[in-house]
């Protein structure tokens, strides 16, 4: 047994788990207890030291719920954004602020812990059934703590216009916390929906989130995903989406990191049928003492699918950012595109950026491509602003600005693009000047 | 020269040629004409042996041989040309490299002996007036960084020096501005002779202002369902393909 | 046959081989299989080294000792029993030899018939005894005369060890320390031989070396070292291995090189490596575990690596930059082509530590059959190393549903003013290139042949004319039959 989990387990046994799920959650805890915290000799964990994490002893029982004003919560969703939301507050399902009824026809959206006692025959087939607890230590640690979180299934033929909302909030206050959250997004044959899953932390806020997602889209399925994080500068996120897609469906996945001291998130697309698509774009701004790694993972299991990638990043202070991005093309998967760049810029001499993109390739019918840079911003731009009466300062903001705004821009919905656009401007300098260059 | 007999073709499992007969004697230039997807590129591509196209039925005898029995670099030798309607860039392979590999390899075919450095630099030399061709040109990887109407150019250069037998032009007028047209226009006038038979692919009139045809065709739903002379151009250019449609129907 | 400086005729060569005795004493002949601190000693006393060199192999070997053999991520590779192979086998004697041409496998024949080689060049490069009467003999003493005239040194590792100490002993070591890597310290503990180069002041070496004439006089065996000092503002272009395929028992082959280039000095080194394969269905051929590494150790340095690898069953090699002078330049061209069951896993590190250093990595890796390929490459941008430039592009071509091929670059900036671009892309050759190429009369065999070396040849024209045609050559024979 590995060292540093001993509170993970003794929280453990203070977990109600005596429903028909209880032994998943056993045998993903001995997954856990077996490897414990990865550390840098793992390939995948080598630009990434999770120590932090371990060494603070934080607690997976929340025996102090926080309560939040509406109005605080509020300032928290998408300006403009009809949207369905549920609001978790430090992991728990907060029911009062959240926003589902009336629901769709062909629409479930339950908290984990409703569904797994309502709908024990469906998820018995889906929950955890697409992410690998061996894959990673954290996986399996969320897998044992199964409790809160999104379940939403939208059934065949039924598109769904409104997006649904997932506000994770945490707001700590006494011995810093551990949460959780499981989520699992089900896509009937042909249907379609967006979800956002939006990690916000409160202030100073010291606590850890350990989010996993698991999404499964049937023949034809389209889903939009969105990952908003904007964890407190001290708190740790590690994430992880697992989608499985079926025939000629069509996933599109959006990461925004923003927030947050150690982040890792990891994203991995199995496309397991013919004409299966993905896309993933990301975008990454650190500064101070962050550090955001981000690990994608897209697997071409059969013949005709497609991915494309464009994950940018922006790096200031002492931050340092990871990518990693792997494509495989499995044997005999022929007939495959895949596309993937990851773009950085350095904006101080302090930041570091460690990129590896990765093809690995078994397969010859194939088109496949990555690049990736490392540099700053282009002279020539900047001495053309500057020879037009802007600021050194300014021209640099803007610039920066536009880089990442060549990725915010894919984004389909307005409310959370200009959202978004807002946050990224605030984070410059010369806040006001840029907005006024900015058309929105 | 060359005939083809109640020709049926498929392209991915879908009829596109359905019984087109075609008969081209030495000498003879022939147009080809038809609205998009009526077959013509098609055409062109099944006499050069593109995989992907499948005769399903019909004959093409090509000098008293068997066309579609040979491969596509048997057809080369044998003097069948395709001037491409999108010739394909081949990063790293040297124009001239390429063009003296198929020169050689025609020669060797006919028992002729190989041209060496000096002989074959000399007989571009004299070729490259003939369509105004850059040295600069030559001396790239075959098409890379062309634009579209050196891309063309090109394709009647080879032409020139491969001297075929049969030459086929899948549109090679398409997307050429008016100078262009003129300098492919006139190689190929140039390249015309009582041996040598010329079948145009073309959607437009416009090039046959340039290259006087013998016969021109419309092929029309993978046939050619009407022949005649160089004023059927002139027809087609003032009324459209619908009368004819019509009047086959 | 060790070929020593002022051999001046075969006689003498011949005479040499008797003199040092154990070429051909069966007894010394081969140390037996096996490997420990006396073997160590044995091998350092044949050689007749000073003990500072023995102390140096024996601290390899201790620390070889407490390492674990790589953790392989891409290939498959059989455990080696490091036990069972013999760590000193010198040049092959005549009684080893085939005793004529008949013995040859008449596949290997075949092969040097495709690229043109004469045939006694194919009966030394097939191990075929043959009185000493080659020409390279007196090609390397007049070769050797013109660079002593210029104050180059090239001679044999062995040599330059009893000649030039103190050279070896400054400079061993101090791009690749011995405890490197796994095979880097197994190679300092226990190698044979390998070739030694310096390059005075202001030198540039007025020919181009080359291995090719040592080789053919001296099996230098696995364990090959060879150092190349560049002294300040000199220039020098090696090249490495020959084009035709080596007839070789030795499964391992475990070799380290080492470039040193001094300020304003440049170094060009070209590799052409075509060791047995092993066969079609994946039998046998040799492991070729190498690490090659560059130090531009001076400002204004320069250090080129060329490579075109058709051969070994697995190759395993990262020939690598370490940029640490100002306006420091670091070169990586590659061809690597594998074919039936074929690995390799081979790439570069560029290590920029100057300011305005800069680098160039251009990667072609053509897969065909069951062969599996990686780039697997470093671009690290330390701190300090403003306004560095990297520019990294890497192809791969597949011929074949069963091959692979895996592209792990790895990019470490820590400078904000640092420019890193890397561009990966893989394919196959495409129908409509092939199609083009037929129709303009060209076989489907050779249209293959014209596509692939057009694919290779941003890297060809890095090498000497001669070597590019070969290489091309080469390529051809590699891929005999690979589509069809």
């Amino acid at each position: 047994m590995s060292t540093g989990i001993e509170h993970y387990l003794s929280d453990f046994e203070q977990l109600e788990n005596d429903d028909w799920f209880s032994e998943n959650r056993q045998s993903a805890l001995d997954v856990f207890k077996e490897s414990g915290f990865p550390n840098a000799r793992l390939e995948d964990w080598k630009y990434t030291d999770v120590r932090p994490i371990k060494k603070k002893k934080f607690s997976s029982v929340n025996k102090t719920p926080v309560s939040m004003r509406a109005d605080e919560i509020d300032a928290l969703r998408f300006q403009g954004l009809d949207c369905i939301d549920l609001v978790f507050i430090n992991g728990v399902f907060a029911k009062e602020y959240s926003n589902i009824e009336p629901l769709e026809e062909g629409l479930i959206i339950e908290n984990m812990q409703d569904a797994l006692a309502k709908d024990k025959d469906f998820l018995a087939n889906h929950l955890a059934k697409y992410a690998d607890d061996n894959s990673s230590p954290f996986t399996a640690l969320n897998t044992a703590f199964i409790q809160n979180g999104a379940f939403i299934n939208v059934s065949p033929d039924v598109v769904i216009e409104k997006p649904v909302n997932i506000l994770y909030l945490s707001k700590t206050n006494g011995s810093p916390l551990a949460t959780h959250p499981r989520n699992l997004i089900v896509v009937g044959e042909n249907a379609e929906m967006t979800v956002i899953e939006s990690y916000i932390g409160h202030g100073q806020a010291n606590y850890f989130t350990n989010a996993v997602t698991e999404a499964t889209l049937s023949a034809n399925a389209h889903l939009k995903h969105y990952k908003i994080q904007q964890e407190s500068l001290n708190a740790y996120h590690i994430g992880n989406l697992i989608a499985l897609q079926s025939r000629d469906s069509n996933l599109e996945s959006h990461s925004i990191s923003l927030g947050g001291a150690l982040v890792r998130n990891d994203i991995h697309g199995k496309l397991a049928a013919e004409g299966a698509q993905i896309v993933m774009n990301g975008l990454y701004m650190t500064d101070n003492k962050q550090h955001v790694d981000n690990h994608t993972r897209v697997d071409h299991l059969k013949p005709h699918t497609s991915s494309t990638e464009n994950y940018r990043g922006i790096l200031n202070g002492k931050s340092r950012a990871v990518f990693n991005g792997k494509v495989v093309v499995h044997k005999n998967a022929q007939k495959i595109e895949a596309h993937q760049n990851n773009a950085n810029l350095l904006l101080s001499n302090d930041a570091e950026i460690d990129t590896k993109p990765e093809l690995e390739i078994y397969a010859d019918d194939v088109k496949c491509s990555h690049g990736a840079t490392v540099g700053q911003l282009d002279q020539k731009m900047l001495f053309y602003l500057r020879s037009r009466a802007i600021d050194e300062q300014t021209a640099r903001s803007l610039l920066t600005y536009a880089f990442a705004d060549e990725l915010i821009s894919s984004i389909g919905l307005g409310p959370i693009r200009h959202q978004l656009e807002q946050l990224i401007i605030g984070q410059l300098p010369e806040a006001t000047l840029i907005r006024e260059f900015t058309h929105e | 020269m060359l005939n083809i007999q109640n020709l049926h073709a498929k392209i991915g499992g879908k009829e596109i040629l359905k019984g087109l007969n075609l008969s081209v004697n030495a000498g003879e230039v022939h147009a080809i004409m038809g609205p998009n997807g009526s077959g013509k590129s098609t055409l062109a591509n099944v006499l050069a042996g593109r995989d992907g196209c499948d005769v399903s039925k019909g004959t093409v005898t090509y000098d008293g041989q068997d066309l579609l029995k040979l491969t596509p670099e048997e057809r080369a030798w044998a003097g069948l040309f395709l001037a491409f309607q999108y010739p394909v860039e081949i990063p790293g392979v040297n124009n001239v490299y390429l063009l003296k590999a198929a020169v050689n390899a025609v020669r060797k075919y006919r028992g002729e002996a190989e041209l060496d450095a000096v002989e074959f630099l000399a007989l571009i030399k004299k070729k490259m007036k003939i369509v105004k061709m850059q040295e600069e040109l030559l001396n790239r990887s075959v098409n890379e960084g062309f634009s579209g109407g050196e891309k063309k150019r090109n394709e009647i250069f080879q032409m020139s020096i491969l001297e075929p037998k049969l030459a086929i032009l899948d549109e090679t007028d398409s997307g050429l501005d008016i100078d262009a047209l003129k300098i492919v226009a006139e190689g190929v006038n140039s390249l015309c002779n009582e041996a040598r038979s010329i079948i145009l692919v073309t959607h437009y009139q416009r090039l046959l202002d340039y290259i006087k045809p013998d016969h021109v065709h419309v092929l029309s739903g993978g046939k050619i369902i009407k022949s005649g002379g160089s004023d059927l151009a002139l027809e087609l250019e003032k009324k459209g393909y619908d009368w004819i449609k019509e009047e086959v129907a | 046959m060790t070929m020593t400086n002022h051999t001046d005729n075969v006689a003498d060569l011949v005479r040499k081989e008797y003199e040092h005795g154990f070429f051909t004493d069966i007894e010394t002949d081969t140390v037996a299989p096996g490997l420990s601190e006396a073997t160590i000693a044995l091998i350092s006393k044949k050689k007749e080294e000073p003990t500072w060199l023995l102390e140096w192999r024996l601290k390899a070997y201790r620390h070889w000792l407490t390492m674990a053999d790589p953790n392989w991520t891409q290939l498959n590779i059989d455990p080696i029993d490091y036990q069972a192979i013999s760590y000193y086998s010198a040049p092959k004697s005549k009684d080893d030899k085939l005793k004529s041409i008949d013995e040859v496998d008449p596949k290997l024949l075949e092969t040097y018939e495709k690229l043109g080689i004469p045939l006694q060049e194919q009966m030394i490069l097939a191990g075929v005894a043959v009185d000493a009467v080659f020409d390279s003999v007196s090609v390397a003493t007049t070769f050797k005369e013109k660079l002593a005239d210029a104050g180059v040194i090239f001679c044999s590792f062995s040599e330059a060890v009893k000649e030039h100490p103190a050279l070896v002993k400054k400079y061993l070591g101090s791009v690749v320390p011995a405890a490197d890597n796994f095979f880097a310290a197994l190679n300092s503990a226990v190698f044979t031989d390998g070739s030694f180069v310096y390059i005075p002041k202001g030198v540039r070496c007025p020919m181009e070396l080359s291995t090719y004439f040592r080789i053919n006089a001296s099996n230098t065996g696995q364990f090959e070292r060879t150092l190349i000092i560049a002294d300040e503002a000199s220039h020098v272009s090696y090249l490495e291995g020959c084009t035709a395929p080596m007839r070789d028992e030795n499964q391992l082959h475990a070799a380290v090189v080492e470039l040193v280039a001094l300020t304003d000095a440049q170094i060009k080194y070209a590799t052409v490596q075509n060791w047995y394969p092993g066969d079609e269905n994946g039998v046998g051929g040799i492991y070729n575990f190498v690490t090659k590494r560059g130090d531009c150790r001076g400002d204004n340095a320069k250090i080129s690596w060329t490579q075109v690898e058709t051969g070994s069953a697995i190759t395993w090699k990262y020939p690598s930059c370490i940029l640490k002078g100002d306006n420091t330049v670091g070169e990586f061209y590659s061809v690597a082509v594998t074919n039936n069951y074929q690995q390799a896993d081979t790439g570069t590190k560029m290590i920029h530590i100057g300011k305005n250093t800069r680098s160039t990595i251009i990667s072609k890796g053509i897969s065909a059959r069951h062969a599996q390929q990686s780039y697997r490459g470093l671009v690290k941008i330390s701190k300090n190393a403003d306004n560095a430039r990297n520019h990294t592009q890497c192809d791969s071509l597949l011929m074949g549903d069963q091959c692979g091929a895996h592209t792990f670059p790895y990019i470490e900036a820590k400078n904000s003013t640092a420019t890193v671009e890397h561009e990966a892309t893989t394919a196959k050759i495409s129908e409509e290139q092939l199609f083009y190429c037929r129709q303009r009369g060209i076989k489907e065999e050779d249209a293959i042949n014209m596509i692939v070396n057009g694919f290779c040849r941003e890297v060809f024209k890095e090498l000497p004319m001669e070597f590019a045609v070969e290489a091309q050559k080469l390529l051809g024979v590699t891929l005999e039959g690979a589509v069809g």
